[in-house]
């Protein structure tokens, strides 16, 4: 370091004495010497902060610091006083009967919104995550349901599900008219020309004629004389315009053929009552929810669910 | 004489050897320097005079304004001015700023910055001088240093002197007034936050919040150190803004100089010697003396120079005694500075490019948002149609769509819709909360509400629909003043 001043001709200001290239210098702008204090007061601050808060890996772990300060414990804190807060609306929920939840604004609106969000997490992977369905798995936006559409049938359903198993599941199944030889493949093709013709597809008229008369004999029991189906049992109404399996002859052939029998688990043992009410809720507001007088109200098709054979 | 290119001058400067100024020759070689403590002295004239009015008004305007009340019916403070976090508002006598609104927010601090380019072109920084918080707190803290402590000379004395009983008192005075000061000070400024009488007995009585307390406490400490102990070097080595204002000052912007070719060559003067050939300066060193942040003026302008006026009044003193002219520091132009005429601002043109530039968008940043206030809605209204499904396909073969309406109520009283839908014929409301395709739909005052319903139709009119998506409008009445909103959306279809 310089051990006298050197002084820049230009400006007449002191350089800090070190020469670059030969000619290049730097003038001396000195810092104030509080900024200097500043900074290790910012390395103190940082020492304290090692010692006060969690710092430091350990060969089998970590520093704890002072404080004991843990982001999982504030998580865990959070959590719980989330779960208070919703307590109040959940001991309402699971003491009054659901038709009485959707008449409380406030209620209605709290199991509203965590039915979506449980919907989300445990119904969305089959039903899509608008239920908007998918082939073989039902729509529940709209107004045609397979086991009923009112707020208790839905709860129901949800609780013991679809040939799931469960004691109370729902678990009458179509006949397998193909596989088991019930109906030749012509009578299907037939039955299958009639019933399409129900609702207005196009057809062959004379084998739609030919499959009046086996619709009568074989599918009227369950599915009705006017084909309107029957949500007791789980028939579709097939005079509508919801196909679940697709409304093209192939498909609806298969469906004969194989009575295909779809299934849905029984959430009665996943989920707590109060959340079942909550999905229900959700999935009643979607839109095509059936009010509570609960005769006669959802007629249906084809709603089950796949890949299962039925009993 | 350097003019606006030396901005680290005051540094290098070496002249005037008996003036506690912030000279740093003082440590040679070495890359950080000691800290010069400044005596300011008192200054009297104009200037120092309008600086106290200043400092009075912003001071009063600082600690008054909280305590102003404003009727706002019983779901909000009744406060004139309030950053309501709580409720997620901004609260300004009559206007109600609802944190989506926050672009006015923005609006202001663009319109702060234009004004504040705006001064500086036409008379520099007159920020700095006269209004900034760090100038009119630490003109402050040195009134109070020298009504315990005396003036420039006394306190110097004292700072040398040993600790005796009178030094200590004075010292603990002072300080004890500084942080009186910087009390009140973060005390005020909480008060900005929540309602003002509540949270004074909150604070008095122990039971406000932590963060009222961390933010007393933080503007305490900041006032106490920035104000009383820092002082100018806030303005010198933290502050940003003299960085900055070079950009907007021009040859026509005023700024305050020792005109250099009226004073110089100067020189201490006798009563009786006459003024030929020499300069009006008589180098008595007022200017430096009552300088805050200890330059001397006559250097040529510095960065370190706030533009507190205070040399001119100081000089104008000076001047008059000897019997010459007043105005030898004078606020000038920089076409003024070569010339010794005895006017500083000959030929000063305030209308000029750059000036015009900064009014015309003050003008229209300000029109923009006055008209945007004026015509503000005291209801929001959106639409937003469900993604997931699009659309549904209904038993009859119909189609569905489904739409949330947001609808907020600014105002402080509860208001009533209804909703209605027009552009595909035949069309049928049904909404998941209301019976009824024509529900009156409550809001309590100052809250937003979700309102979920459908639109169907038939399978006959499928054929009315414009492809996969139709455009239609949602409307939202409000039945109290009859006020339509309407939004537009689509309904969507399968097409074909
Ligand atoms: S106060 Fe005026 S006369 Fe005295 S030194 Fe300063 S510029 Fe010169
Ligand atoms: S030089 Fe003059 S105007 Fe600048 S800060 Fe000092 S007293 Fe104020």
């Amino acid at each position: 370091m310089a051990s006298h001043k050197r002084i820049d001709e230009v400006t007449g200001a002191e350089t800090t004495g070190h020469v670059w290239d030969g000619d290049l210098t730097e003038l001396n702008k000195p810092l104030p010497r509080w900024w200097l204090y500043t900074f290790y007061a910012c390395i103190v601050w940082a020492f304290g902060y090692w010692i006060v808060y969690p710092a430091w890996p350990t060969f089998n772990g970590y520093t704890k610091g002072w404080f004991g300060y843990s982001q999982r414990d504030q998580v865990a804190k959070d959590a719980a006083a989330a779960k208070a807060a919703q307590d109040k609306y959940r001991t309402a929920i699971a003491a009054m009967p659901i038709a009485e939840v959707k008449k409380n604004p406030e209620l209605f609106e709290f199991a509203r919104d965590g039915g979506a969000a449980i919907f989300g997490d445990n119904c969305a992977p089959c039903h899509g995550r608008g239920a908007q369905g998918a082939v073989g798995y039902p729509n529940l936006n709209d107004d045609d349901w397979l086991w009923g559409g009112d707020l208790e049938s839905i709860e129901t359903t949800i609780t013991h599900g679809a040939r799931s198993g469960d004691p109370k599941t729902h678990d009458t199944a179509m006949p397998r008219f193909g596989l088991d030889k019930i109906l030749e493949p012509a009578q299907i093709n037939d039955v299958a020309n009639y019933v399409r013709s129900l609702s207005h597809l196009d057809v062959d008229a004379a084998a739609a004629s030919r499959g009046s008369a086996i619709f009568a004999d074989n599918c009227a029991a369950c599915h009705g004389a006017d084909a309107k189906g029957n949500t007791e049992i789980g028939a579709p109404n097939l005079t509508d315009a919801i196909w679940l399996y697709g409304n093209s002859q192939q498909a609806v052939v298969h469906s004969i053929e194989t009575g295909r029998g779809g299934m849905m688990p029984a959430w009665g043992g996943r989920l707590d009552p109060v959340s079942i009410k909550m999905v229900t809720l959700y999935v009643h507001s979607l839109g095509g929810g059936k009010p509570e007088p609960k005769k006669e109200e959802g007629e249906s098709e084809h709603k089950d669910e796949p890949h299962e054979a039925p009993k | 004489m350097t003019l606006m290119g030396g901005p680290n001058k005051f540094i290098a400067d070496k002249k005037d050897d008996d003036a506690p100024a912030a000279k740093n020759t003082a440590a040679p070689s070495s890359i950080y320097a000691a800290h010069q403590k400044i005596y300011p002295k008192e200054a009297h004239g104009t200037f120092r005079n309008v600086k106290w009015a200043v400092t009075a008004v912003t001071l009063a305007i600082y600690y008054i304004l909280p305590w102003i009340r404003w009727n706002r019916g019983p779901s909000l403070p009744d406060q004139a001015l309030l950053f309501d976090f709580a409720n997620q508002r901004l609260l300004i006598g009559p206007i109600e700023i609802w944190a989506q609104e926050f672009y006015y927010v923005t609006g202001v601090l663009v319109l702060s910055a234009l004004a504040l380019f705006l001064v500086t072109a036409v008379a520099g920084r007159m920020w700095c001088g006269y209004a900034c918080p760090q100038t009119v707190w630490t003109d402050l803290m040195i009134a109070v240093e020298r009504f315990w402590q005396g003036d420039r000379n006394a306190r110097m004395r004292l700072d040398q002197s040993s600790w005796t009983f009178e030094k200590l008192w004075k010292k603990s005075a002072t300080h004890l007034s500084w942080m009186m000061i910087a009390i009140a000070t973060g005390g005020a400024f909480v008060f900005y936050f929540q309602d003002a009488p509540t949270l004074a007995r909150e604070l008095i009585s122990g039971t406000a919040s932590p963060v009222a307390y961390t933010f007393l406490g933080i503007f305490t400490l900041t006032t106490y150190l920035l104000g009383g102990m820092a002082r100018e070097q806030v303005c010198i080595y933290m502050c940003p803004w003299p960085r900055i204002q070079g950009a907007m000052l021009d040859h026509d912007s005023l700024f305050i100089s020792y005109r250099e070719a009226r004073g110089e060559p100067r020189g201490s003067h006798k009563r009786e010697q006459s003024w030929e050939g020499r300069g009006d300066c008589v180098d008595c060193k007022a200017c430096v003396s009552v300088c805050p942040t200890g330059i001397d003026i006559r250097d040529g302008a510095q960065l370190a120079c706030i533009q507190c006026a205070l040399c001119i009044d100081a000089c104008d003193e000076i001047m008059d005694r000897v019997g010459r002219p007043r105005g030898l520091i004078a606020y000038t132009t920089m076409a003024n500075l070569d010339t010794a005429s005895v006017e500083p601002r000959s030929g000063w043109r305030i209308v000029r490019p750059r000036t015009i530039l900064y009014s015309a968008l003050i003008a229209a940043v300000g029109g923009l948002m006055l008209w945007s206030l004026l015509n503000r809605a005291d209801t929001i209204v959106s639409v937003a149609p469900d993604r997931n499904p699009l659309f549904v396909t209904l038993s009859n073969g119909g189609l569905r769509n489904g739409y949330t309406v947001k609808i907020t109520n600014k105002t402080e009283t509860a208001k009533s819709f209804r909703i209605s839908a027009t552009g595909v014929p035949g069309a049928k409301l049904q909404f998941v909360e209301f019976e009824g395709q024509d529900p009156v739909i409550d809001i309590k005052p100052s809250e937003v509400r979700a309102v979920k319903f459908f639109l169907s139709i038939g399978p006959g009119e499928r054929k009315e629909l414009k492809g996969d998506s139709t455009p239609i409008l949602v409307t939202v009445r409000d039945m109290s003043t009859g006020r339509e909103t309407s939004r537009a959306t689509t309904f969507s279809g399968p097409g074909s």
